[in-house]
């Protein structure tokens, strides 16, 4: 699955630069000052050339690989691109009816649904440990730094078992409610919600007789904006990417995402052979979305701090 | 007929070794009458064999009433881990299973498969050979599952490399070992094979042949037999052959292992009979230039071969409904137009003996310069030994996989023995700790 998860890295580095306080902010300012009178650093050029070439060659095989037809693969030379694209995709096409597409239209309702709901409770959630005093707010906030650091993969078993006691496995369900709470979007979301948001702004709009969710709706989510773009960025490429938790979930074919679905192509068993051209064919169409979202994303992340309406 | 006692053993392990029975054992049709007045009966089918959605469709075409629903599942390992997972956790089983006969032990043991004896027909038996038919009753009057296809292993090899280098078709280990130098002498690229330290159930069906079993019964308690003369026969001929560097230490099933079928680099493959499927996908344009043969034998007067691969389909204790589940899995097993439709469409060896010689008359396409194809496939399906799997087979598989991806590192003979020496020791305690009785 790395060639799914390398278009991933380009825009992570993108993704601290809008928490405020961030390193991104920092490094900004340096170069800025740098660029005034030195010329760039050959060695750091050549470094961060290397990286690029590191980040684009798997994307760049993907694409030639999934031009060549099977006998191909194994016995053309690996970057010499061929002409036979068009009939892996209809190879894929055709594939059980078409299942491919039916995976696709699955993690695209995963990710998608999956995300705007993580970043809906990221946002509520981060906003009330920001904004709020209640008993017991430390406490909460401390196991949430605990969450962080738990990776997802290990609760993959525990919430099979726990939404197999519903009868929810092998449901749409399944994958959906578990991708819903990131303590990791809540954490992002509750940085930038004291940063973004002034205590006057919230004090004002209660002033003005305005309610408390619709503070939070009208009043704080516009200037939580840019960080609730990348909390939604972070968990809808962390759900297309996420390959164990629907694994373990889904039984039924019909309800597979991408990531299980191409698997399932690789390994048929020891006496079929591994459908190659498919699966290197699906990974390219699976990470076109991706990079679609994050060419029409990534204006967001520009705006920053233009969010501050009070001195202080 | 060591497998004769087998399954008062496997009982016994149902028995003591499982602690989540309770909540999966419930399901056995106790629910069953009341769902079928509410319409069709709805079956799930776990499978990896490549369109049997097509196989089915003709079940479903002709009965209305019961409806089976194929979920295609990654092939082997991560299907059984799935289904044992989901019987532990008390629902998301299918109703129908497709096993690879070494997973049937560990299956049962976990209580994950139905007994259908009950519901099978007196002739079922009739249409397989003793050996699969034991590996699905484990010799008890019990039984767990329909064998779908079997996988005797033969030698599979390029008969134009032979020809132009003027090398006969080995049929002994040491000719083979001879055929591999000289092979390797004339073209250093070249190799006759390759020792894979990632497929254990290629060097299960070797040790087979040499006359191992894994596991045996002593009384009524497990033995682990891994680490016996035959399987250190084995063992240290290949660790032989690789410490020489006559024979490739490199896994199969990669891209790699696929450009050296290709480029005709790896000549030979001692496989099973679904070979050619796999050549076909991944070597599509060397069609035409290899043969089959028997395996190369250890006694040229005792022919024998080994097993490669091969499932049934069983149904899970988990099925609301394992009668109409039991007749769906004996149609698609025995019925000749389904075992036409497994050989037409999922390209399988099917085991129901009747049916098969039928739907076999034509070589494989890959093989079509090979007119007896099935023929001697047949022959040498006819010479496989008998060998018990244990419950924790798994375990031994991935030891496997530990040990030996060590010593064709190491490329010597010495260590492909210790690897030998590691899985029985590993097999062994995990059998011992997962409380099973095992006697030393």
């Amino acid at each position: 699955m790395t060639m799914l998860s390398s278009p991933s890295a380009g825009p992570v580095p993108g993704g601290s630069a809008a928490v405020p306080d961030g390193e991104g902010s920092v490094s900004r300012g340096r170069s800025g000052r740098r660029s005034a009178g030195e010329r760039p650093s050959a060695v750091a050029t050549g470094i961060l050339l290397l990286g690029a070439l590191y980040c684009l060659l798997p994307v760049v095989w993907v694409v030639v690989a999934s031009t060549k037809s099977g006998s191909e693969l194994f016995s053309t030379f690996t970057f010499a691109p061929s002409t036979h694209l068009l009939d892996n995709v209809a190879d894929l096409d055709a594939y059980r009816d078409g299942l491919f597409w039916r995976w696709m239209a699955n993690t695209a309702l995963y990710a998608g649904v999956g995300a705007l709901l993580s970043t809906l409770v990221s946002a509520m959630a981060g906003y009330g440990l920001a904004k709020y005093t209640f008993a017991g707010k430390n406490t909460v906030f401390n196991l949430l730094l605990a969450g962080v650091l738990v990776p997802a993969i290990v609760l993959a078993i525990p919430q099979y078992l726990l939404l197999a006691e519903l009868e929810l496995t092998n449901t749409y369900w399944s994958v959906l409610l578990p991708s819903i709470v990131s303590p990791y979007g809540i954490y992002l979301a509750r940085i930038y919600a004291g940063a973004s948001v002034p205590d006057e702004i919230v004090e004002a709009a209660r002033t003005d007789g305005a309610g408390e969710s619709r503070t939070f709706f009208q009043v704080a989510v516009p200037m939580m904006v840019p960080g609730l773009v990348t909390v939604f960025l972070f968990q809808f490429v962390a759900i297309w990417n996420n390959f164990m938790l629907p694994y373990i979930m889904l039984g039924d074919d019909r309800l597979f995402p991408i990531t299980v679905g191409l698997s399932g192509l690789l390994n048929q068993g020891a006496s079929q052979p591994a459908l190659y051209t498919l699966v290197i064919t699906g990974a390219l169409l699976s990470i076109i979305p991706l990079v679609a979202l994050f060419l029409t994303l990534q204006r967001f992340w520009r705006v920053d701090l233009a969010a501050g309406a009070v001195k202080s | 007929m060591r497998l004769s006692t087998g399954t008062r053993i496997a009982a016994l392990a149902a028995a003591t070794a499982l602690v989540a029975s309770a909540c999966s054992g419930g399901g056995d049709g106790d629910t069953g009458d009341g769902a079928e007045a509410a319409g069709p009966v709805e079956l799930t089918f776990w499978t990896w064999a490549p369109n049997m959605e097509k196989v089915v469709d003709l079940w479903n075409a002709d009965h209305p009433d019961v409806q089976v629903t194929v979920n295609k599942q990654d092939g082997g390992d991560p299907a059984v881990t799935k289904l044992l997972t989901a019987i532990k956790a008390g629902s998301g089983a299918p109703d129908i299973m497709q096993a690879e006969y070494q997973k049937i032990p560990q299956l049962v043991s976990a209580d994950a498969l139905a007994d259908i004896s009950g519901t099978l027909g007196d002739d079922v038996a009739g249409h397989f050979a003793d050996g699969v038919w034991n590996a699905v009753t484990l010799g008890s009057d019990a039984v767990y599952a329909v064998p779908q296809d079997s996988g005797p292993m033969q030698f599979y090899y390029r008969a134009d490399v032979f020809a132009d280098l003027g090398i006969d078709v080995p049929t002994t280990w040491d000719e083979y070992a001879a055929a591999a130098a000289t092979i390797h002498e004339k073209d250093p690229e070249m190799y006759l094979g390759t020792f894979s330290a990632n497929d254990a159930g290629w060097f299960t069906g070797l040790t087979q042949q040499a006359g191992a079993s894994w596991y045996g019964i002593d009384g009524d308690a497990w033995v682990v037999d891994v680490d016996s003369d035959a399987t250190r026969k084995v063992a240290e001929y290949w660790g032989g052959l690789v410490e020489d560097g006559v024979i490739d230490n490199k896994p199969m099933y990669t891209p790699e292992w696929n450009a050296a079928l290709n480029d005709g680099t790896q000549v030979g493959w001692l496989s099973a009979i679904w070979a050619p499927g796999v050549l076909a996908g991944n070597a599509a344009d060397t069609a035409g230039s290899w043969e089959m043969a028997p395996m190369p034998q250890w006694d040229a007067n005792a022919p024998a071969t080994g097993t490669w691969g091969g499932s049934a389909t069983g149904v899970t204790s988990q099925s609301e409904h394992p009668e109409q589940a039991a007749e769906f899995i004996t149609w698609l097993n025995t019925d000749p137009a389904a075992v036409q439709a497994l050989v037409d469409e999922s390209g399988i060896y099917p085991a129901d003996v009747p049916a098969s010689t039928e739907a076999l008359s034509d070589p494989p396409e890959f093989f079509s310069n090979q007119p007896d194809f099935y023929e001697v496939a047949a022959q040498t399906a006819g010479t496989v030994q008998p060998f018990t799997y244990g419950p924790n087979i798994n375990v031994a598989f991935s030891a496997y996989n530990d040990e030996f991806a060590k010593a064709t590192k190491a490329k010597k003979a010495t260590a492909f023995v210790d690897a030998v020496e590691a899985m029985q020791r590993i097999t062994l305690d995990d059998l011992k700790s997962s409380g099973f009785n095992v006697s030393e």
